[in-house]
């Protein structure tokens, strides 16, 4: 088996090369009741940041998605505080003022695109802060949507930007704002409401279960 | 990132790539899927089941690892826990952050409740976050609820129990339109139709989509909202027993504090069992698909609370779950990827069957190529199918995967596999529990003011 040494909170141990970060951690013993959730990249659980002896550089990662280095420093980082304000989306509007009021603080960006370079998706996020800026949703919903909001971005700004907040009241705005509205889903509640399917439910409801069978085995199937 | 002899195998299938995909496979007859089924799903291996000895299901069979539990011992000692003093006092205590408990807090709350969500992980850190395919609900012109019921029932093998899913057809566009209402992005076209997929054994597309983040979308939506209304949550707890009263109706329940091995008692008018699946038992070995929390949480609490399940021995494999490479081994490969066009090709760069049986029969039909027909292609843990994404470029143009797959093609580009010029290797993994606990077209378990959601 090959194996390389990693550093767990600094210290050091020795794991088969092919775990990943969360997978060495429990290697080497740590039961994880922090920093684990999804265990597949889709939570934001597992934000880490690592550094490979002899790069300066530091990275940002999620513990669950990233394979251990040799000589990897890694910290996890479990939780950060992020700001969330307080909003009710009923009385809220898609316009301008309302990041202003919520977020103000994405107006003091320094454009230092430190927020980018750690994103653990690889989205760019100084760009969707711009677009929130400007009151452009749309964009900046598309552009952050594959956000798992585990904060590094945050972590890294000088500005103190809570970015994977702003973008998630902008897709918020966005979905029920600005995209188009789905006409045949109310008139479909309505139509159930109304009763319509009722005497087609209830037949088939009431068929012998070989009747049922014989329709369920013979159905149409859309193309 | 393939070794060699997997590259041996993708030169066959990429041989064969323009023929497969123009080819409509046959849909097996339903003779052919019981004895498929009968043969290879692993919920037919009867040495992998126990009978329950005691409890509302005893001399039924449940998976090995569930018996286990459902008959351990309690973890407490009745003597050192003093049920005089709540630490928490509310109306609706609900167990799990996940889609079904945040959307229990929200309507709790909207109707005036004090509502409390206890969750051994964070609110969000569940399988709703990562549910990638979508959400059915047939809301369009040519589909109807029946047609929805017929695809379920008929799907589940005409077992479900008939008021249940008449409550879900009928609710689902209900569903949509609350979530679509809260801000949840679905997929839509620029007249505001909903962009719909097929899903495994669906006969109309009613599967709604956000992306391939379809689940992750509606989730961060949910835990948005449950916080700007301040419904407390209290994380890393755990929740180890269900309190009764003296008239055996559920009155709150025993939490542990998973940090710091607290005990804490909270004490509630109606309690919500949302805790969702079982996945990370590994039952039968298979790996999972399923979030770190997926134990089985719920099932266990309600047994001994004296609560009927129903099904507890029938699992859903999904069937593309990643069989390669071994850091996302278990990961689910969404449905929306064979929905797309992709289909399931074997070593041989052949088509073994039509891509949208349903997951049951697919799973089955996956296991029966890579056993006794000898036709999977070996991994280091073991053995998958190809699954061809891109047939979904041929068929749909360019750009279709970045589109509409982004975290399929983001999970694997992680590995150096780019899913629209390679195909990817898959092998089911453990899903859904497709029973639980038994329950009223209400919600409520056998117990009284003890409720399910899930």
């Amino acid at each position: 088996m090959e194996t390389v040494n990693v550093f767990l909170m600094g210290k050091k141990y020795e794991v088969p090369s092919n775990l990943t970060i969360m997978g060495a951690m429990e290697y080497a013993g740590y039961q994880l009741v922090r920093g684990c959730g999804c265990r597949n990249g889709f939570c934001g659980a597992c934000a880490t940041i690592y550094r490979v002896l002899g790069d300066p550089e530091l990275h940002a990662c999620l513990a669950c998605q990233t394979k251990v280095e040799n000589n990897m420093y890694v910290a996890t980082l479990p939780f950060f505080p992020l700001v969330k304000q307080v909003y009710d989306m009923e009385k809220i509007k898609p316009t301008e003022q309302i990041m202003m009021q919520l977020y103000p603080e994405i107006y003091s960006c320094i454009g230092c695109n430190a927020c980018t370079k750690s994103c653990t998706q690889g989205l760019n996020v100084m760009q969707y802060i711009a677009y929130a800026q400007r009151g452009e949703y749309a964009k900046c919903a598309e552009l952050s949507f594959d956000c798992v909001m585990c904060g590094v971005c945050s972590s890294r700004c000088p500005a103190g930007i809570s970015h994977p907040q702003v973008a998630l009241l902008a897709r918020r705005l966005n979905g029920k704002y600005l995209a188009p509205h789905t006409q045949h889903l109310d008139d479909r509640i309505a139509e159930i409401r109304d009763g319509k399917f009722e005497d087609l439910l209830s037949s088939l409801m009431n068929k012998p279960i070989d009747e049922i069978r014989e329709l369920y085995n013979n159905r149409e199937i859309e193309k | 990132m393939y070794n060699e002899e997997m590259t041996v195998s993708i030169r066959k299938v990429e041989a064969a790539r323009a023929a497969n995909a123009a080819l409509e496979p046959r849909r097996m007859t339903a003779e052919e899927k019981d004895a498929l089924l009968r043969t290879y799903h692993p919920d037919y291996k009867k040495g992998e089941f126990r009978t329950l000895k005691i409890g509302a299901n005893a001399g039924e069979q449940v998976p090995t690892e569930l018996a286990a539990l459902l008959q351990g011992h309690s973890r407490i000692n009745p003597d050192k826990i003093d049920l005089r003093h709540a630490d928490y006092d509310v109306d609706v205590l609900i167990i799990g952050g996940g889609g079904a408990g945040s959307s229990a807090a929200i309507e709790a709350d909207n109707h005036g409740a004090r509502v409390m969500i206890v969750t051994k992980l964070r609110i969000g850190d569940a399988n709703t976050m990562m549910a990638e395919g979508g959400i059915q609900a047939a809301d369009k012109p040519n589909d109807s609820p029946a047609i929805h019921y017929l695809d379920a029932f008929g799907g589940g093998h005409f077992a479900a129990k008939p008021a249940l899913l008449y409550k879900l057809v009928t609710e689902a566009p209900d569903a949509i339109k609350w979530l679509n209402d809260l801000g949840v992005e679905f997929d839509k076209d620029a007249d505001g139709t909903m962009i719909t997929t097929h899903g495994g054994g669906t006969s109309r597309k009613r599967m709604h989509a956000a992306k391939d983040y379809s689940g992750a979308e509606i989730m961060r939506t949910l835990r948005d909202e449950v916080l700007n209304r301040g419904i407390p949550v209290v994380d890393f707890t755990a929740v180890i027993e269900i309190v009764l009263d003296e008239n055996g109706a559920a009155a709150g329940a025993v939490l542990l504090n998973m940090e710091t091995g607290e005990i804490r008692i909270a004490r509630a008018k109606t309690v919500v069992i949302a805790t969702g699946g079982a996945g990370r038992l590994h039952y039968q070995g298979f790996p999972t698909s399923n979030h770190y929390g997926a134990t089985a949480d719920g099932l266990i609490l309600a047994y001994r609370a004296g609560a009927k399940l129903l099904y507890a021995d029938t699992l859903q494999y999904h069937p593309t779950g990643a069989a390669y490479p071994e850091q996302i081994f278990g990961a689910l490969v969404t449905e929306k990827v064979r929905s797309l066009g992709a289909k399931l090709v074997n070593v041989n760069g052949e088509v073994f069957m039509h891509p949208l049986e349903t997951r049951d029969v697919a799973a089955a039909s996956i296991i029966r190529e890579c056993s006794d027909r000898g036709n999977g292609v070996p991994t280091s843990d073991g053995v998958g199918v190809w699954l061809d994404t891109p047939m979904i470029e041929l068929k749909n143009g360019e750009g279709t995967i970045e589109k509409r797959i982004p975290a399929m093609m983001r999970m694997f580009g992680k590995y150096g596999i780019d899913i629209r010029r390679e195909p990817i290797l898959v092998y089911p993994t453990l899903h859904y529990q497709n029973g639980g606990i038994d329950i009223t077209p209400d919600g409520m378990s056998c117990v009284e003011n003890l409720y399910v959601a899930g």
